[in-house]
């Protein structure tokens, strides 16, 4: 197997952060991947993207240029990175910040209401986490229990935060589903 | 275990692992995260490092350190290193060990801050001053980055001579999972019976300089480096070979770049397309041999240079082809980096599909 991820979105919309999420949930899960950043003046605000690939050997190229998936977090995002996405691929939209519904009918659109279902968890600040378990409902590549596990690991040195992460993560996971 | 980090973090404990204990360096984009990380870690192994007032003082303080008998390092990008050429070349030619690392950024002049592999030249060809080369490795992942610079000042010790770790703004920001490699215990470090460390006194005394003004001495200096260029020549090459027993095409990339054409060589394979991969890890020497040998060989119609530069290292190519077979370049510049399917698409042109 192989999947190769774009997400796009605000800085500071924890967009590299769901990158190396997924990134460590596939080394939990003995797989290997590149976790690569668009990297520059980048501030809070600019605009900010990393290419995830998964893979069950080892990577070749880092660099996507036709992502199985894209998450995109706002909606310049959206349309930098719409076209680039596989036949049968699938684009997560936040949903919060993106009114638009994607224009094309040969890949599979997920909205979600990333901002609303972060409140719903305690934590404004959650948004990422929401989409992440979108992004496992969706892929199929990893458990939810791995993913739950490797959240409350990142997050020992912050105990209180990690129950809203985990209800985000079950949330967006749920949301992805129906 | 393995844990998931940064190539420019995980290339800084990994000079740690393999015995730096002094870091000189200057802040420069795509490598920053090197001169961070080190700056909190080598305290804790009771190293030194220090922020310097440019590049042109850091690499005179790793000539310093590395002549006192330090493990010493410094890294920057590109500009950076065009500063230190002169501190490199006097360094070579008072035959100190030391290692530095250049993680390329676009140029010329302050250019971008986006991955190249433009200093190629400088980097194999001099750069600085007189007669001299380095040992030069250019890795194409984070854990090929960690093994290299975890033997790196051992190789840097026995040829006395500076070792260059050539990478790019891509292998610097790129997080992979790594295995590191156990500290090394610097009591089994070789005795630098060279160094002014204040052990040589009265008609032992020692002295390192680069400075010869007699030129038979200068000459001598000059062949005795060369005859060490000869031995990297012998026991140091490295590269991979990828499907190349039947290819009709080769590619010849280094660095990340090769790892997009091995993507890219998977995707023509499938189509039916007989294209193989030769990636030079050591720069200097470089495996003039094997691509000489691939050239010899019947199935082999044509070679494709494929660089992140205006066309480089395609120099060396055809120096080692040797008019034997079509050698064809492939690049991109500016700091933009081509894609597999950009490669894919450049095959598929030159096959005429």
């Amino acid at each position: 197997m192989e999947e190769k991820i774009i997400i796009a979105g605000f800085g500071g919309q924890g967009v590299l952060s769901l990158g190396q999420f997924i990134a460590y949930a596939a080394i939990a899960d003995g797989k290997e991947v590149t976790w690569l950043p668009s990297y520059g003046p980048e501030m809070r605000g600019g605009t900010s993207n990393c290419s995830v690939v998964v893979c069950d050997k080892e990577v070749a190229s880092p660099i996507v240029a036709r992502p199985d998936c894209l998450i995109a977090m706002n909606k310049p995002s959206l349309y930098k990175f719409v076209d680039k996405v596989k036949e049968g691929g699938t684009v997560i939209v936040n949903s919060s910040l993106i009114p638009d519904k994607v224009e094309r009918d040969d890949v599979k659109a997920v909205y979600i209401d990333a901002q609303e279902l972060a409140l719903e968890a305690g934590n404004a600040r959650t948004a990422n986490i929401v989409i992440l378990g979108a992004y496992i409902k969706l892929s199929g590549l990893f458990e939810l229990d791995l993913v739950a596990k490797m959240i409350e690991n990142k997050f020992q040195n912050k105990p209180k935060v990690i129950p809203a992460n985990l209800k985000a993560l079950q949330l967006g996971y749920d949301a992805a589903g129906k | 275990m393995k844990v998931l980090m940064k190539g420019n973090e995980a290339v800084a404990e990994a000079a740690v692992r393999g015995g730096c204990r002094a870091f000189f360096g200057y802040p420069i984009t795509p490598q920053n995260e090197i001169p961070e990380y080190l700056s909190r870690r080598l305290p804790e192994v009771g190293g030194c490092f220090i922020q310097a007032e440019s590049e042109v003082s850091a690499i005179n303080m790793v000539y310093g350190a590395a002549g006192a008998g330090a493990r010493a390092m410094t890294s920057s990008s590109s500009p950076g290193i065009s500063l230190k050429q002169e501190g490199i070349s006097y360094i070579c030619g008072a035959e100190l060990p030391c290692v530095i690392v250049n993680m390329v950024r676009g140029g010329p002049g302050l250019g971008g801050i986006q991955p190249a592999q433009s200093d190629y030249f400088q980097t194999v060809k001099g750069g600085g001053h007189g007669d001299y080369h380095m040992l030069v490795y250019a890795p194409s992942s984070v854990q090929e980055a960690v093994n290299i610079m975890y033997d790196a000042f051992d190789k840097a010790d026995e040829y006395r001579m500076p070792v260059m770790m050539l990478g790019d703004g891509m292998i610097g920001q790129i997080m992979e999972a790594v295995e590191l490699p156990e500290m090394k215990d610097p009591a089994t470090f070789p005795k630098r019976e060279w160094a002014t460390d204040g052990t040589g006194k009265g008609k032992d005394r020692r002295v390192i300089n680069s400075l010869y003004i007699e030129p038979d001495v200068l000459e001598e200096v000059n062949h005795r480096l060369f005859k060490r260029y000869d031995v990297l020549k012998e026991k140091e090459v490295r590269y991979e070979e990828y499907l190349t027993d039947d290819a009709e095409i080769v590619i010849v990339a280094y660095g990340t770049v090769a790892r997009i054409a091995k993507s890219a060589v998977n995707e023509l394979r499938q189509k039916g397309i007989k294209v193989g991969l030769l990636r030079p890890i050591t720069l200097y020497p470089y495996p003039e041999k094997a691509l000489n040998d691939l050239a010899k060989k019947d199935c082999v119609k044509s070679f494709l240079t494929i660089e992140l530069s205006m066309g480089q290292m395609i120099e060396d190519v055809r120096l080692a082809v040797n008019g034997l077979k079509p050698v064809e370049f492939y690049g991109r510049t500016g700091g933009n980096v081509m894609t597999p399917d950009d490669i894919v698409n450049v095959v598929l042109a030159k096959e005429g599909k």
